[in-house]
């Protein structure tokens, strides 16, 4: 059977070359990075060579990144560490209410522990509105966070905007760049931002790696601590191997990324407009243009997400689905919600992310597959009747 | 996540008594379209036996294979054998569901119930309505 992966958002496959470079760290150059000694030094010098390539990937200075073990850890940190480093004369945090959970949930964590947090709401396509940025400002703010792109829906932020907005007001400024970074070009200073999360795994590196960016003089306190490592700003002997993985991928990404965003952009296009003329009563979800080159993410009325996911994988084909009748309390994804979308019609959704691998006969196949899977569905269901 | 078992699978895969009856004796609806879950379940009902189940289902894998299994269970039984069947019974029919998923069997319970209850006011409303002389018995008098 015909195996289709397009659930790049979720995580992609180690690049060969990724794995190739990691390999000697695992036997021959073992060695702690924070050792004297030649073999911590081979470590050390590895880590550093990854550091400049991290950096350069997003016009950063090298110093200006610290390894983490990967996304989530990288939003805690900077939620956190900005938030409490700046606790004794700023108390208040915007975001919007589409970020991921690794930034949603580390800001309810600070609100239990006195901080106040705005949560801006997004327009229909999952667009914020910076003068909504504006307008929640106070003279308590110490730290703004918008994601680059949103996860689920493909929508990309007005980042700069917003971060020039923060930079005249002198308000640190994150942004997770977790489905951006090595996807789309990033220069921090053009975009204004004063940190920035990546994760490795979502760039064809190794899974349990990720960066924050910490613009120089930004004060952060540390999560970890009992060393060292990152200039005290995050203790762990360091994942040497999968910090060379990062900086291997970080390297593959630019060296790729332009010919990648045109080769996705017409793939997801071709996917969306076949979904949208095969399929009646099916919608496609977040912003039409200012969209992730990889995202397709729609909703098929009448029938239920995890449904067609399930027999679409019997088919081969792999993707998600933002109706989470995994979650405990049942309500389907909070992205598709803010949006304006009816419980019904994001229990309907469907996320197909392409990758570098995805070729044009993968999205023949899925066009080919999926009116097939809808019938069926919608045959079963007692909502198709009543249209 | 955790995935599902073989039967469960097997039920989504092969769906049994997908449809509606003409004419049921008793029609049931649970679910509400926030928890992402809607079942309609259609019985048939001959001399105090259920001869026939359908449903029609949206949702997720776990409410496909519930409803599939419960109409299964329910074929050949008396009305009072069919109230007695438990979220828990179809759960472990399918050789048991993910906790999370543990509300499809319930739904699949409430579904059956509420359509043994709609048979059940139908038929007491005609019962009442023949000693009044009503139904059939317009014409004679």
């Amino acid at each position: 059977m015909r195996r289709v992966y397009l659930d790049h958002a979720a995580t992609t496959p180690a690049d060969i070359k990724v794995v190739e470079a990691m390999l000697p760290y695992f036997t021959d150059h073992f060695g702690n990075p924070m050792s004297i000694h030649s073999f911590g030094q081979e470590g050390k010098a590895a880590i550093e060579e990854a550091r400049k390539k991290a950096a350069g990937l997003i016009g950063a200075e090298p110093e200006e990144i610290i390894f983490t073990s990967g996304g989530t850890e990288s939003d805690n940190l900077a939620l956190k560490g900005v938030s409490f480093a700046g606790k004794d004369t700023k108390n208040h945090i915007i975001t919007s209410v589409i970020e991921h959970h690794a930034v949603l949930e580390p800001c309810r964590y600070l609100e239990r522990h006195g901080f106040q947090v705005s949560y801006l709401r997004v327009d229909g396509d999952g667009l914020v509105d910076p003068d909504d940025v504006t307008k929640a400002i106070t003279d308590k703010t110490a730290l703004i966070s918008i994601m680059h792109a949103n996860n689920e829906i493909g929508t990309i932020e007005p980042i700069a905007g917003i971060g020039k907005i923060a930079r005249e007001r002198g308000i640190y400024f994150h942004t997770d760049a977790v489905q951006t970074a090595g996807h789309l070009p990033i220069d921090v200073n053009k975009l204004n931002v004063d940190l920035l999360s990546a994760s490795a795994h979502k760039l064809y590196g190794p899974k349990g790696v990720g960066i924050l960016y910490v613009r120089k003089g930004t004060r952060i306190l540390p999560l970890m601590h009992g060393g060292d490592q990152e200039r005290g700003r995050r203790a762990s002997t360091h994942n040497v191997p999968g910090i060379v993985g990062l900086g291997k991928a970080a390297d593959l990404a630019s060296e790729k990324m332009g010919e990648e965003m045109e080769k996705l952009t017409s793939l997801r296009d071709k996917l969306i407009e076949g979904i949208l003329d095969r399929i009646g009563h099916s919608r496609l979800n977040g912003h039409p243009t200012e969209r992730l080159p990889n995202n397709v993410n729609i909703s098929i009325e009448y029938i239920e997400g995890e449904s067609m996911v399930l027999n679409l994988d019997m088919e081969g084909i792999a993707c998600s689905t933002g109706s989470a009748c995994t979650s405990s309390n049942l309500q389907p994804s909070h992205v598709l919600a803010a949006t304006g979308l009816s419980p019904e019609t994001a229990h309907s959704s469907l996320r197909f992310t392409l990758g570098r691998d995805t070729k044009e006969e993968d999205i023949e196949y899925v066009l080919e597959v999926l009116p097939r899977v809808v019938k069926n569905l919608r045959m079963m269901s007692p909502l198709y009747k009543e249209v | 996540m955790q995935p599902y078992s073989d039967r469960v699978m097997d039920h989504f895969r092969n769906p049994r008594n997908v449809g509606e009856i003409e004419n049921p004796s008793g029609t049931g609806r649970a679910g509400n379209p926030v928890c992402g879950d809607i079942m309609e379940l259609y019985v048939k009902v001959e001399d105090g036996i259920i001869t026939d189940a359908k449903f029609k289902t949206f949702g997720c894998g776990a409410a496909i294979a519930t409803s599939s299994m419960v109409t299964e269970m329910v074929k050949g039984k008396t009305i009072d054998e069919a109230l007695k069947i438990s979220n828990r019974a179809v759960a472990e029919a399918l050789d048991g569901l993910p906790p999370i998923k543990m509300h499809c069997s319930v739904l699949a319970e409430e579904a059956l119930k509420s359509a043994v209850e709609d048979y059940l006011g139908k038929s007491e409303g005609n019962r009442a309505l023949k000693k009044r002389g009503g139904v059939n018995g317009d014409k004679e008098n």
